[in-house]
């Protein structure tokens, strides 16, 4: 079964399309990322997995039920570009939030905190504030929080536009230790050719006007992944392949039709 | 792979500063100023020689401060609980009105040009028609009108924190699938704190101004405005001007006293000054 | 065009439901003959419309002379002058200082805080002492209402001060260093950068002082026993309150709209000057 199945899904804003006909289907441990120019609609498409827009028409299913029913059975966690932590926690409450929601008592909640700051390498840092931690930090909490439920589905939304690429290739390491380490299966938004073909399983190229899916590129790299695979033969032609995919989805936009 | 962290540790603060917030050699100018003037006023009233009567000198107004102190004293707690009763009865009520209109948007949007407007209507206007509801004498005549002062300055305040929340925080929320109440609790209210502490700093100003300017119309005779303005009617002006100072001292009382709230509350913020 | 007729639709519709509840009010509390937290009957709160009838008609009893609205009407433009110097004073001393301030650091520590104090000061009992020493100082054609003035610019001052200061600070630290590598000198960087980033705060402080200003004039007038502006009537009908109560409340409808039409004014002049992105409304 599936873990996300879109189907002829179309969302029209006031007179854009932001997304055509979508057919999609995501299986249980893959990591698929979704990339594209501005516009193509990937970010929408991933909110609309999310349960967080609703499709003008065609369904979008998680785990076998609608999309609706996954947001409420909270089977996917999301990060956001910005860390969105809120200032007034506490790194470990900001952790503890999506916990106290789903009505976790205090124990259970303080041992997976400390778990999930293990997880992503900041343990000791429970009592400190957002503001005292760097981007990179801060975006680690997030991630630790999305995680901190262990939900099947990873919802990632550009997470790590916002930082320096040495920061940027570290995170990558990290999260796809993460990701082999909980087996969860993660959806990335990303503008970077390189992070989606050093992190992915699969490359989902979209194009805009209207937004549409015009490649899928599977990742054959070996895994696991490691600080050398940026550095083989393979990962060129792949990153190649996908930026050529990318400006053929541009000049088919642009050619007279 | 080594992670250095980048964090930043804290100003480490205790007790009395971290309530006042500052150390005390950020007040140093401040008090630099505050000598300079006096001893300024002073110099320029002993060599122009202006008529006492109008504007005395430091030293007969802190003479007769002292002098007066007994008298000064009970009328100053006289009013200054008139004020902070106006100041608790409005800003409470805006905080609970403010929640209702955030919680039910509608609502909100109807009423906020109306709450907008009537924050721009001379309340003060009002003071004569609250001492016909209740005698003068009484302190609820006051109460009422500080209390209407503070009621919008807070309610917008508090109705612009609620609403300005980060669409991604909500997002966020809605990704847990939190229901309203939920959001209200865990977002809306902290993210409106700050926003309520502003409001509520300029309710102690206006909670002050009520109290003294509405016993102008009319008030007990042993309250501070008209003390103030009894005073200033037989032209003994040195004891007006002491009134004055204690009127000063209650509402600075009042602001600081909101002030110390904040700073206690809002520990999360890397510097909680204006 | 739908949206306008709908937010019109609304106002009205909230105007009536206020207007039902003061009705509802007085009828309830007359009918059960509550005392808390006030007695209603026709003195303490006359119906809405009598009060709008008393505007309507004739300001002496007996039917005889200009309407009750004409007479207010000229002395919310007797206030609305002081107001409106005292304003333009204030705002101008406020901006000047605010800028000031603004540059000179070690002088906002110094200052600031008295500048704040300053606010605590109940303006009204000041008033009388103002008064009473500027008013010989002023030539006689700004006798009276000068000295009234100077209450409205007192009170605007502080908040177009404080503002400005932030307004100024406000400038986005990368657009400074984006006018300095145009090697723009501090003038220019003033004017084209500061000053547009600080004008939605001064704006803010101007709406706050438009009505301290109306607020301030109408109680400069009190101590001086100028009888021209509608602080002198408010005075003149809250003696007579009891045997024609309507008087005062319909001062105060107008003292209101007065107040409210010095904010529209500041609120439309932002509208046209300031051009800014909207604020999160989530």
């Amino acid at each position: 079964m599936s873990v996300v199945a879109i189907k002829d899904v179309t969302k029209r804003f006031e007179e854009t399309t932001a997304l055509q006909s979508i057919d999609l289907e995501i299986e249980p441990g893959e990591f698929v990322s979704l990339i594209g120019p501005s516009g193509c609609g990937k970010s929408t498409l991933l909110r609309i997995i999310g349960d967080l827009i609703e499709p003008t028409s065609g369904t979008a299913a998680v785990n076998g039920k609608p999309a609706r029913q996954a947001r409420i059975d909270r089977d996917y966690g999301i990060v956001f570009q910005d860390a969105v932590l809120y200032d007034w926690r506490t790194v470990a409450k900001n952790i503890a939030l999506p916990l106290e929601l789903a009505g976790w008592d205090r124990g259970r909640r303080t041992a997976k905190v400390k778990e999930m700051l293990e997880l992503v390498e900041l343990s000791g840092f429970e009592s400190h504030y957002p503001w005292q931690l760097s981007g990179g930090m801060q975006q680690r909490v997030s991630i630790a929080r999305a995680l901190s439920f262990d939900p099947a589905l990873l919802l990632m939304d550009e997470p790590f536009g916002a930082l320096d690429e040495m920061t940027r290739e570290r995170l990558n390491m990290e999260l796809l230790q993460i990701w082999e380490a909980s087996g969860s299966t993660v959806v990335f938004v990303t503008h970077s050719i390189a992070e989606a073909v050093f992190l992915s399983t699969r490359v989902v190229v979209m194009s805009p006007r209207p937004g549409r899916i015009s490649n899928v590129i599977p990742i054959d790299l070996p895994q696991p992944r490691t600080a050398t695979t940026r550095e083989e033969p393979r990962f060129f032609e792949l990153v190649t392949e996908v930026r050529e995919a990318l400006h053929l989805g541009h000049d088919l936009e642009r050619a007279p039709a | 792979m080594s992670t250095t962290p980048a964090a930043v540790q804290p100003v480490p603060r205790g007790g009395m500063t971290r309530l006042v917030g500052r150390r005390l050699v950020d007040w140093l100018p401040a008090v630099v100023v505050l000598v300079g003037v006096i001893a300024l006023w002073e110099g320029l009233i002993r060599a122009l020689d202006v008529q006492a009567f109008l504007l005395p000198k430091p030293s007969e107004i802190s003479r007769t401060l002292w002098d007066t102190r007994h008298e000064l004293w009970a009328a100053g707690w006289f009013t200054f609980q008139e004020a902070l009763g106006g100041f608790l009865l409005g800003s409470g009520l805006a905080i609970l009105v403010a929640l209702v209109l955030a919680r039910w948007r509608i609502l909100g949007a109807a009423f906020l040009p109306f709450a907008i407007a009537a924050n721009a209507i001379p309340i003060i206007a009002f003071a004569p028609i609250t001492n016909t509801w209740f005698s003068p004498l009484n302190k609820s005549s006051k109460i009422v009108i500080a209390a209407i002062l503070c009621f919008f300055p807070v309610l917008v305040n508090t109705l612009r924190g609620l609403t300005s929340v980060n669409p991604r925080a909500l997002e966020l929320m809605h990704s847990y699938a939190a229901g309203e109440t939920e959001i209200f609790r865990r977002v809306r209210i902290p993210t409106a704190l700050p926003f309520i502490f502003t409001g509520l700093k300029v309710a102690t100003v206006l909670a002050m101004i009520g109290a003294v300017v509405g016993e102008y119309f009319g008030g007990a005779l042993n309250a501070l405005g008209v003390l103030i303005l009894t005073r200033a009617r037989v032209f003994q002006f040195d004891e007006a001007w002491a009134g004055i100072v204690v009127a000063c001292l209650m509402g600075l009382v009042l602001y600081l006293g909101v002030v110390a709230l904040e700073r206690a509350t809002l520990r999360w913020v890397p510097s909680t000054s204006e | 065009m739908r949206r306008g007729a709908g937010r019109l639709l609304l106002f009205v519709l909230v105007l009536a439901v206020l207007w039902g509840l003061w009705e509802g009010y007085r009828w309830l509390w007359m009918r059960e003959a509550w005392t808390w937290p006030f007695i209603v009957n026709g003195t303490s709160m006359p119906h809405l419309h009598s009060i709008f009838g008393a505007l309507w008609s004739s300001a002496r009893p007996g039917g005889v002379g200009p309407r009750l609205v004409t007479l207010l009407f000229h002395s919310a433009l007797f206030t609305a002058k002081e107001a409106a110097v005292g304003f333009a004073l204030g705002a101008v001393l406020g901006f000047t200082l605010g800028a000031f301030l603004a540059h000179f650091r070690i002088l906002s520590r110094g200052f600031l805080p008295w500048v704040v104090a300053s606010q605590t000061v109940p303006i009204l009992v000041v008033a009388p002492m103002v008064v009473v020493w500027l008013n010989p100082k002023l030539p006689t054609r700004f006798q009276d209402w000068g000295a009234v003035a100077v209450i409205a610019a007192y009170l605007t001052f502080f908040p177009v001060t404080i503002n400005t200061i932030r307004g100024l600070h406000s400038a986005d630290r990368r657009a400074l260093e984006l006018m300095r590598s145009y090697a723009a000198g501090n003038w220019r960087i003033l004017w084209k950068l500061r000053f547009p980033a600080a004008l939605p705060y001064i704006f803010a402080a101007l709406k706050v002082s438009a009505t301290a200003s109306v607020v301030g004039a109408i109680i400069g007038e009190l101590p001086s026993s100028i009888q021209d502006g509608l602080g002198g009537q408010i005075i003149n009908y809250s003696q007579y309150y009891t045997t024609q109560p309507t008087g005062l409340w319909a001062t105060n409808v107008v003292a209101a709209a007065l107040g409210i039409t010095f904010f529209l004014v500041i609120l439309v002049t932002e509208k046209l000057v300031v051009r800014r992105a909207p604020e999160n409304f989530a």
